[in-house]
């Protein structure tokens, strides 16, 4: 059963990567986008994280493609006649050849390690959720501190880069 | 059961697709969309070798995957409507100063 969601997942979220880089109007490419951010999170439901199946809809699904799509229909684009690279072709046999090779090497490798501190059994008694909050707020405090202080640096900077810049004539304002 | 191998497969094409993005769109847009498929293939990623190697460390990086995805959309936006606001198009080919 669960084979069956993954293979269902990741054709899914595959067909709409591709469909993100080849579709031609914005909106469009924005809407498979969708399609892609949301199978991707049923791939974290199969992999026992509802925590950050929750975040990805809110923040990736729910924040960051509207924002795409406000910005996008702000602008009112035209679709351009020439929307791939001129020399595009050239690039697809290299990409086509290289991912051949990865696929090989990742199907052959055994990916076996040293097991960490939170098996499937525990990580399911008390919830994901729990689990991440654990280590969010003993082990990584300070890196959650740092992305804190980075979202803040981002805010800002947006605001002031989309600020509505004065006129020139007004020497003060240089 | 799914073995891990399908799962960084699945990774490994997507981030392929989104460096082609990159590589051969023209639209600034879509190539920060190309940018969100790649980080969405590390977090696939890094989610799927948490669960096979029972770390809870992965997620965690996922969370501040996600995290700095919000703010590199949030300012890249930003640069296109002050390029946009410029009389310049979105098409990257036509982005070749550094001031004006």
């Amino acid at each position: 059963m669960v084979s069956v969601f993954f293979t269902y997942f990741a054709l899914a979220s595959i067909a709409a990567g591709v469909l993100t880089v080849t579709l031609k109007h914005p909106v469009h490419c924005g809407l498979a986008l969708l399609t892609l951010l949301l199978h991707v999170s049923g791939l974290f439901i199969l992999l026992n994280a509802e925590f950050l199946w929750a975040v990805q809809l809110i923040v990736y699904a729910g924040a960051i493609l509207v924002l795409y799509l406000f910005v996008l229909m702000l602008l009112n684009l035209k679709t351009d006649d020439r929307y791939f690279h001129s020399t595009y072709l050239y690039f697809l046999p290299p990409a086509a050849i290289g991912s051949l090779y990865v696929l090989i090497l990742l199907f052959r490798s055994p990916f076996a390690g040293a097991k960490g501190d939170a098996p499937t059994v525990a990580v399911l008694q008390d919830g994901d959720t729990y689990a991440v909050g654990i280590k969010m707020f003993s082990d990584y405090l300070l890196q959650f501190e740092i992305v804190g202080v980075f979202l803040l640096g981002a805010v800002i900077g947006a605001i002031v880069l989309a600020k509505t810049p004065k006129p020139i004539t007004d020497k003060r304002a240089r | 059961m799914v073995p891990l191998s399908a799962y960084v497969a699945v990774s490994a094409v997507l981030f392929i697709t989104g460096l082609l993005g990159v590589l051969i769109r023209r639209n600034f847009i879509i190539v920060l969309m190309s940018v969100e498929i790649m980080l969405n293939a590390a977090n696939i990623n890094l989610v799927a070798f948490s669960y096979y190697l029972e770390s809870m460390a992965g997620q965690l990086v996922a969370l501040f995957v996600i995290a700095i995805a919000a703010g590199e959309a949030a300012i890249g936006l930003a640069i296109i409507i002050v390029v946009f606001r410029g009389k310049i198009s979105t098409n990257v080919d036509e982005m070749n100063l550094l001031k004006w």
